[in-house]
């Protein structure tokens, strides 16, 4: 049942910057804790540039698949290539967005120390920052647009501009590829299309890699080359009109699924479960057969 | 009152419990910061309870006990960092080792019921009677702990305010929160001589809370909150010894008054820094 659905190989966008090699390459790669497997057998191959959602309910392993990349979980078989080698803890060249979460209301630290500690915040040493590097953070504050408020405690910062610094801190270090975790959760929609355009934007423009994990395909449809959809130890990867069909999400589900594109929104809907569901609400997916090996 | 001060300021032990002071306050004042910003405020307590009974062990057998201090509270810490990885189970694992602890202590003063004063030292600081011996020994863990801290000053401070970020750029989280817990051992034992065992918030969060009142600039937070410390601890040896009650009132006092100063400032210095941007 493994990789049922997986699309031909996409062509890159005319855009992107030379491949020499891809972004990262799993080739039957398989993560578990302990007994339990997150998923199996995956294989897919992202070219340097290209925007990849990672879409599935919760708890079916979007999340592992970045840890797997930022080398923090190790894989239990198969192998993984990222940036043209194995994966590295504290790899310089790779950025992340965790999911908003909210700063506490009086933790003493302002958007400039956050997207600073982008910066230098793994060197050990009491250090200041270079004038280089502070040039490097004001810039980067400037491409997010948050100079305004860079100087603000972080917690009085409405939940759309500390994820503007999030992603100040994830690109100051020049990352080729950004790793985003849920950046959308707990936003409201204008925030969520302003933060998915400067996240594209900035593939777009630098030809930089983007892994966004989401359990919501509407926000990012116009910026994924390609999706990854993971179902307890099941997956499917290809671009993303393959992937969201409604033959592929029932073979994926074993169970009748019908995808439907209404006014430009993608709709996911189980006749199984006898009510209708969203992407933006996992829970509702029906439990999938075999899921738990 | 002043020529006394002076007077007093040309003896030994004096210079000795001022110079012990001023370590004390900087190694507070850096350790309170995390210690607030970590929400560690209870395990600051069980280092400080079970490193008395570590200094009652070690009085029973005739060692120092500034030495029996270090070691409980440096056990308790390993012990803590060992059982308590995951911050969910932290708060019970500290409960539970503090207990133990504790009990021994218990054990220790029946065993040695004739040397209430140096318990009751242990208990409530007694900066001026520490002896040459002992201050050499908090000199030199003073040292320690100021160089440990400004080694992972940077990484401590990732981890403590962005963990899930930290972890991600490759900052080894569980072993700087190790690390961390030795160090805040140290500056326990080193507090605990200044305001004993039961006032020992007083110098590990007065402080860091003071600080986090007064700015939002984590540099600036930090030398407000080794001020605060500073203030108190040399306060409060100067108050002490031109008068008959102990160090110890003077520098809760002193601590307390900054930090009801900084909650009432607070709302005024916000204005001020609104009015400015």
């Amino acid at each position: 049942m493994n990789g049922k659905g997986r699309a031909r190989s996409p062509k890159a966008p005319a855009a992107a910057i030379p491949q020499e090699e891809p972004a990262m390459c799993f080739d039957r790669a398989t993560l578990a804790y302990g007994d339990r497997v997150v998923w199996s057998e995956l294989s897919m191959t992202v070219p340097q540039g290209e925007f990849l959602a990672v879409l599935g309910p919760n708890g079916s392993g979007k999340t592992s698949l970045l840890r797997a990349l930022l080398g923090l979980s190790p894989l239990a078989s198969g192998s993984l290539d990222v940036l043209g080698g194995p994966p590295q803890r504290g790899n310089p060249a790779i950025g992340y967005v965790p999911q908003h979460a909210g700063f506490d209301r009086d933790v003493p630290l302002r958007g400039r120390d956050l997207v600073g500690l982008g910066v230098d915040g793994h060197r050990w040493g009491f250090g200041r920052l270079s004038k280089a590097d502070r040039m490097r953070v004001e810039s980067a504050l400037e491409d997010v647009a948050a100079e305004p408020y860079a100087d603000v405690p972080i917690g009085r910062l409405s939940g759309g501009e500390q994820q503007r610094l999030r992603i100040a801190q994830a690109l100051v270090g020049n990352p080729k590829l950004l790793l985003c975790d849920e950046p959308l959760a707990s936003l409201d929609m204008r925030y969520q299309q302003e933060i998915t355009e400067l996240i594209g934007g900035w593939s777009r423009d630098k030809g930089g890699t983007v892994v966004f994990v989401t359990h919501d395909v509407n926000p990012v449809l116009g910026y994924a080359h390609r999706v990854v959809f993971v179902v307890n130890g099941r997956w499917a990867a290809g671009k993303t009109d393959d992937v969201l069909t409604s033959e592929t999400m029932s073979g994926l589900y074993d169970a009748p699924v019908e995808v439907l594109r209404v006014r430009g929104r993608i709709v996911v809907v189980g006749e199984a479960s006898g009510a209708g569901f969203d992407i933006d609400e996992p829970h509702h997916f029906p439990e999938p057969k075999g899921a738990h090996k | 009152m002043i020529g006394q001060l002076v007077h007093l300021l040309g003896y030994e032990f004096v210079q000795n419990a001022l110079l012990a002071g001023i370590l004390v306050a900087v190694v507070a004042g850096l350790v309170s910061r995390f210690v607030v910003a970590r929400n560690m405020s209870f395990a600051v307590h069980a280092l400080a309870e079970v490193g008395f009974t570590g200094s009652a062990g070690f009085i029973l057998l005739g060692l120092s006990p500034v030495l029996g201090l270090l070691s409980g509270s440096m056990i308790t810490a390993l012990f803590i960092g060992a059982l308590g990885l995951r911050i969910r189970e932290r708060d019970s694992v500290v409960g539970v080792v503090m207990a133990f602890g504790l009990g021994l202590g218990v054990l220790f003063i029946t065993l040695y019921s004739r040397y209430a004063s140096e318990a009751f030292a242990i208990l409530f600081g007694a900066i001026t009677a520490v002896s040459r011996a002992d201050l050499i020994l908090l000199v030199a863990v003073a040292v320690i702990t100021i160089v440990g801290l400004g080694i992972m000053y940077r990484p401590l401070t990732f981890a403590t305010v962005d963990p899930i970020v930290a972890e991600a750029r490759g900052v080894p989280v569980r072993l700087i929160s190790i690390l961390f817990l030795m160090m805040l051992a140290a500056a326990v034992a080193e507090a605990v001589q200044v305001v004993g065992v039961l006032l020992i918030l007083t110098l590990l969060i007065t402080p860091g809370a003071t600080a986090e009142r007064l700015t939002a600039h984590p540099g600036r937070a930090t030398v407000a909150s080794i001020g605060v410390a500073m203030l108190a601890t040399v306060g409060g040896i100067l108050l002490a010894l031109v008068t008959t009650v102990p160090v110890s009132f003077y520098v809760t006092t002193i601590a307390f008054v900054c930090y009801i100063g900084a909650r009432l400032g607070s709302p005024v210095l916000e204005r001020f820094r609104d009015a400015r941007v």
